[in-house]
């Protein structure tokens, strides 16, 4: 290791432990651990949205899946990106406005229910899991390609860290974590983009020509198909993107640490130009490293391209270029897990523990300490299933998080705000539908099964002939909702009136 | 400190009359207005959105180049982000007009309790 990168590396460890110190000082009650008082600002929130949502998965894997595939790594990206239209007209205000911790809690506001609440914090926890896994185990293979230790201390680092950070400090620490990566990831996209264009007289034209002949692709590598051949697979990996990110926990829990829907409207606004800027800068970060890295270096280091940025980093800017980025990839991936632990943990504590087994009747030093055991238990969790899924192909653990998200949360958070007729069996219904759907349907793809060994899970001819299900499972987790409704007498109007009048006024009563 | 406030404790109470604020043409014309807003921009999105693998997958006049070697699948997906922060834009601008309209019917009526 060099000693640049391991400067680098304590540098950060230091500094998250400093955040988490003030932060911790600062947490004294549930509101504070949960949604850090209600009290960020705009802008903070926003970054802190971009250092929850730009994982390892978009920093390094879609650089490199730009530098390997050409246009078809950019459909990320694209995807990606416009789903927080999706998040900004349609879900983030009316979200602010009816919910307190979590997607239970907001659902609840018209239905009250338990079983409605047990079935959002069931899919809450499949999504943080099943995401939580994939990043812990990318994170292990990343930092001992980066740092040269091994897989299983690696994982433990990022684990033990990650369980600091919010055990301790909660969310406080969590977005300043967030934030504070969010800033270093971007300056040093902006560091490595402006050097590769310094490279090519700073003229995108003639960075396009030499593409073409870089790669063994051809000139094929600036059309699509390379990786997506296949119309509907690719329709409805985008689907799952742009609906997908509306339903993740993490992301929709960062709405309650603001005060209200105005704030929660201006961060998605922060959050939308600094994703934007920073997808728009994977396009020189992957052709970059197409150019000065060359397909066989990336292939090299990592079949996947993970190493595709490092690298690029490396050749354009020297080592300590590298080590600021490999520090950075670092930050990265510890922001994003310690987002997920903390909404996994609000999913166990505070809904199932505090509101379904204690009805909602525990004092605030009782949910903090659950909150807190909740969050050891979820880190805890994760990190043994990351050390036994080493040898796993666990990559479309990501995308399946998406496809759950957008098929059984989304269609329950727009059915919740927008439908009168909706009830509690059809939120039940609705949850289910997608949840069960996405996880059959995943389990029976090409993500799980391949003839060729290693490329996927299991051995074995696929079912289900896409890889991505979210075209056929989102429309199901709408249509349970709609049947489990339309089947089910109950109805509340009384209630609706009161949900839509608040949802859109963003009137909250005061006692 | 708001964060402490339990919604649940709200949902109980029920001295407003929602439902004479929601049947009130003055709340009905906010989110006519509203929706009016909200549902041909996300129509207009999404549909912008998913013309690019539907054209990507099925047809290959993208691939035509517009400036040297950058053809229109490249112009496209620019166009995209460029979408994306106009639309984010005009959202922001919209609603600040909608929070106006929605603080007013908060003084006009739920304050004094959706009976005017």
């Amino acid at each position: 290791m060099d000693a640049t990168v391991i400067v680098l590396f304590l540098a950060i460890v230091l500094l998250t432990l400093a955040i988490t110190y003030y932060a911790a000082k600062n947490t004294k009650s549930t509101g504070d651990f949960y949604t850090a008082g209600g009290g960020l600002t705009g802008w903070q929130n926003g970054l802190a949205i971009a250092g929850d949502y730009l994982s390892a998965a978009s920093f390094l894997g879609i650089a490199g899946a730009i530098a390997l595939n050409g246009f078809d790594g950019f459909f990320y990206s694209i995807g990606f990106l416009i789903a927080y239209l999706v998040v900004l007209f349609l879900v983030a205000e009316p979200l602010r406005n009816l919910g307190k911790y979590t997607l239970a809690d907001m659902i609840n506001s018209r239905f009250d229910a338990k079983k409605v609440r047990g079935a959002a914090a069931l899919s809450t926890i499949t999504i943080v899991l099943f995401y939580m896994i994939a990043q812990l185990v990318g994170a292990g293979a990343l930092i001992q390609l980066l740092f040269g230790i091994d897989y299983w201390i690696a994982v433990l680092i990022v684990g033990v860290m990650m369980t600091i950070y919010v055990l301790f400090g909660g969310m406080i620490a969590t977005s300043w974590v967030q934030i504070t990566k969010a800033v270093l990831l971007m300056a040093g996209m902006i560091v490595i983009s402006f050097l590769v264009l310094w490279h090519f007289n700073f003229n995108v034209s003639a960075m396009f020509t030499e593409v073409k002949t870089a790669t063994s692709h051809g000139a094929d590598y600036l059309k699509p198909g390379i990786q997506y051949d296949n119309g509907i697979g690719t329709i409805s990996l985008m689907l799952a993107l742009v609906l997908g990110t509306s339903g993740l926990p993490h992301i929709l829990m960062r709405f309650f640490t603001v005060k209200d829907a105005k704030t929660a409207r201006s961060s998605v606004v922060v959050a939308t130009w600094t994703i934007g800027i920073f997808y728009v800068l994977t396009l020189f970060l992957g052709f970059g490293a197409a150019v000065f890295v060359g397909e066989s270096g990336i292939l090299a280091a990592n079949p996947g391209g993970n190493m595709a940025a490092p690298l690029l980093a490396q050749a354009i800017g020297g080592n300590i270029l590298f080590a600021f980025i490999s520090a950075v990839a670092f930050a990265t991936i510890l922001a994003v897990v310690a987002g997920l632990v903390l909404s996994g943990a609000s999913a166990f504590a505070h809904d199932i523990y505090g509101q379904i087994i204690k009805k909602g009747k525990t004092t605030d030093r009782e949910a903090m300490l659950a909150a807190r055991y909740a969050a050891l238990g979820v880190s805890v969790l994760s990190i043994v299933l990351a050390l036994g899924a080493q040898t796993l192909n666990v990559a479309f653990l990501v995308s399946l998080a998406f496809c759950i998200a957008a098929s059984a949360n989304l269609p329950v958070i727009l059915y919740t705000v927008y439908w009168k007729r909706f009830n509690t069996t059809g939120a039940v219904t609705a949850i289910l539908f997608g949840l069960i759907s996405a996880l059959v349907l995943v389990s029976m793809s090409p993500s799980v099964f391949s003839p060729v060994e290693g490329a996927a899970l299991f051995v074995g001819n696929p079912i289900f002939p896409i890889e991505n299900p979210a075209i056929v499972s989102v429309p199901l987790g709408f249509l349970g909702g709609y049947l489990g409704t339309i089947f089910s007498k109950e109805q509340d109007l009384k209630r609706y009136a009161e949900v839509k009048v608040k949802a859109h006024t963003g009137y909250r009563e005061t006692s | 400190m708001s964060a402490q406030h339990d919604y649940a404790e709200d949902l109980r109470d029920k001295k407003v009359d929602y439902e004479a604020v929601e049947q009130s043409s003055q709340f009905k014309r906010f989110l006519d207005n509203k929706k009016k807003f909200i549902v041909p921009f996300t129509v207009f999105f999404l549909i912008f959105y998913f013309t690019l693998p539907v054209l990507t997958s099925y047809t290959t006049f993208l691939n035509t180049p517009v400036f040297g070697d950058i053809s229109w699948v490249w112009i496209f997906a620019f166009a995209q982000f460029v979408m994306v922060w106009v639309l984010c834009t005009i959202y922001v601008r919209k609603a600040a007009s909608f929070d106006k309209k929605a603080q007013k019917i908060i003084n006009e009526q739920i304050n004094k309790g959706g009976r005017t």
